[in-house]
């Protein structure tokens, strides 16, 4: 036996105990080729060319879980964002591009196709512009399609103009999806400082600079973190980075070798890996439970931005050493409906979003997942993005807002998601007006620092 | 194409033999064997050979898993690859 019964033991027990997966195989695909003059003939371009190139992957997906024993659990698409290549249609809205792209999910099978998206952290073309407007009905009207919108990058600055229309744009589709309690809105993502080749819904997409196609792989471990950690007791940081980083460095070799064969079997490039900790709301696969592992009573109590900024820090170390290709957005996910301890911390007053805006300085996403009430103004909403957007730009890393205003709720109030999107209580935002502020518009000049030349 | 087998459970008489007999009537070959009881549990690792095998993997699967089920002990069976990304730098 070439392996220790030791280390077949740990791997069987982050499989069969610890909820170790590959959480996502996302396929990216330029969709630059289809444009054209007609919208029909761009979305029949469209079709073709997702369904031609996706045609295995589900099916690829399957035999290399069964063959290697490692659970995926899903199967995605991200293409080109498509205010870049419906543009040239000159269509008044892309509502048919977003159907076009369900069906083409739909045909095949994967279970969200992210790239309903725009660039607009300078400023908005027509496409953009006709982007956004169409965003309500398109996602309320679809069932796989996500959507994003970046509107704010360290070299730019925010796009508060934008940023404004964002705030409406949210409440426009809780509003439409009030039936599900907002639940279009937890298929939009709000960026700032969006990378190209992030692998998650919903804010996953094709970047304009990226190649014909790849393969990104998205990984999930926050239950082997845990584990890990349940033997270190009263050791000090050092042991406890180290654990997690080593822990993380076998947890992203996995995601490299799930990677590496499916890129051999479709023939398409390895992409990067997204050694993101990515929590679900299943018990055991947990964010917050690790952070509490490390000694708070609670996420959301003080010493939880420390307690984040270290694991976030030492995944991303093991993680690099341990693939080829690191990219994505590579850290700790905190969205709240889809994490047991988080919505347990929310339900017990512990968790505010103050917090939780304390903590998206130091990890990979930003207020993930959150419900609001129903009746938060538009305004403060694109002020939440505002203050996000601030953080990222500030900080030169990724942030975002994929905020749930649930209509007819109340804080305390429950919404059910289900499935990966969970579910949870909605939470009191500060009722102070940001009106005035939101209705100036232009862009926040881009910080000093970005500067770099 | 190699993977190792792990069986785990409480000991009783025929475990190696039902699991042998699987993988025997599928064409997989065993290489190595390495088994001991600790506190009443058996645990088993066997390194097999799959080139060999001659029904789907995902019925290999399904038969280990069922099989371990009727006689009360854990089936696992891992790739060696996953093993080597894993421990192996």
């Amino acid at each position: 036996m070439i392996f220790t019964p030791f280390e077949i033991r740990e791997t069987v027990r982050m499989f069969s105990l610890q909820k170790l997966d590959i959480r996502t195989v996302t396929m990216g695909i330029s969709l630059r080729d289809c444009a054209s003059s007609s919208g029909e003939e761009a979305r029949r371009r469209i079709y073709d060319k997702i369904t031609r190139c996706a045609e295995r992957l589900v099916r690829v997906g399957r035999e290399i879980e069964t063959e290697f024993g490692i659970p995926i659990i899903n199967t995605r698409i991200a293409v080109t964002p498509i205010a870049l290549v419906a543009e040239a249609s000159g269509d008044s809205d892309y509502v048919e591009f977003a159907r076009t792209l369900d069906r083409a999910a739909k045909t095949v099978g994967v279970n969200f196709l992210g790239g309903f998206s725009a660039l607009v952290q300078k400023g908005c073309t027509n496409g953009d512009l006709t982007l956004l407007s169409s965003l309500p009905r398109a996602l309320a009207e679809t069932d796989l399609v996500c959507g994003s919108v970046n509107v704010a990058s360290t070299p730019a600055g925010i796009n508060m103009d934008a940023v404004r229309r964002m705030g409406q744009i949210i409440k426009d589709l809780a509003g439409r999806t009030a039936a599900a309690g907002g639940i279009g809105c937890a298929k939009l993502v709000v960026f700032s400082n969006a990378v190209e080749d992030n692998p998650f819904m919903a804010g996953a997409f094709h970047g304009p600079a990226e190649s014909e196609s790849a393969i990104n792989v998205g990984l999930s471990g926050p239950g082997v973190i845990k584990s890990a950690l349940e033997g270190l007791a009263g050791a000090g940081f050092d042991e406890v980075a180290e654990t997690i980083k080593k822990t993380a460095f076998k947890i992203t070799r996995m995601g490299e070798l799930v990677a590496q064969e499916a890129s051999r079997r479709l023939g398409v490039p390895f992409g990067i890996i997204d050694l993101s900790l990515a929590p679900t709301p299943a018990v055991g696969d947990s964010v917050a439970r690790i952070l509490q592992e490390m000694g708070l009573e609670h996420v959301g109590g003080p010493g939880s931005t420390a307690a984040l900024a270290l694991l976030n820090d030492a995944v991303k170390k093991g993680g690099i050493m341990a693939s080829s290709h690191v990219g994505g957005l590579s850290g700790a996910f905190i969205p709240v409906t889809e994490d047991e301890g988080m919505v347990e911390a929310a339900e017990r007053g512990c968790l505010s979003i103050e917090k939780l805006e304390a903590m998206t300085c130091v990890c990979s996403v930003g207020l993930d997942m959150i419900l609001v009430p129903g009746d938060t103004p538009a305004s403060t909403i694109s002020a939440v993005i505002a203050d996000e957007a601030a953080i990222g730009v500030t900080n030169h890393k990724t942030t975002a807002v994929r905020l749930i205003p649930a209509p007819g709720k109340v804080p305390g109030d429950r919404v059910e998601f289900g499935g990966l999107l969970g579910g949870g209580p909605v939470m009191a935002v500060n009722p102070l007006s940001a009106e005035r502020f939101i209705a100036r518009g232009g862009r926040i000049p881009a910080p000093v620092h970005s500067f770099r030349n | 194409m190699f993977a190792i087998i792990t069986v785990v459970g409480v000991d009783m008489v025929g475990i190696i033999a039902r699991v042998s007999a699987i993988l025997a009537e599928r064409g997989v070959n065993i290489a190595s064997i390495s088994q001991t009881i600790l506190d009443e549990y058996f645990t088993m690792m066997m390194r097999v050979d799959l080139s060999g095998l001659k029904v789907p993997r995902a019925d290999l699967n399904t038969d280990l898993e069922k099989a371990g089920a009727q006689i009360g002990v854990k089936v696992t069976l891992i790739h060696e690859e996953v093993l080597k990304a894993m421990h192996r730098i």
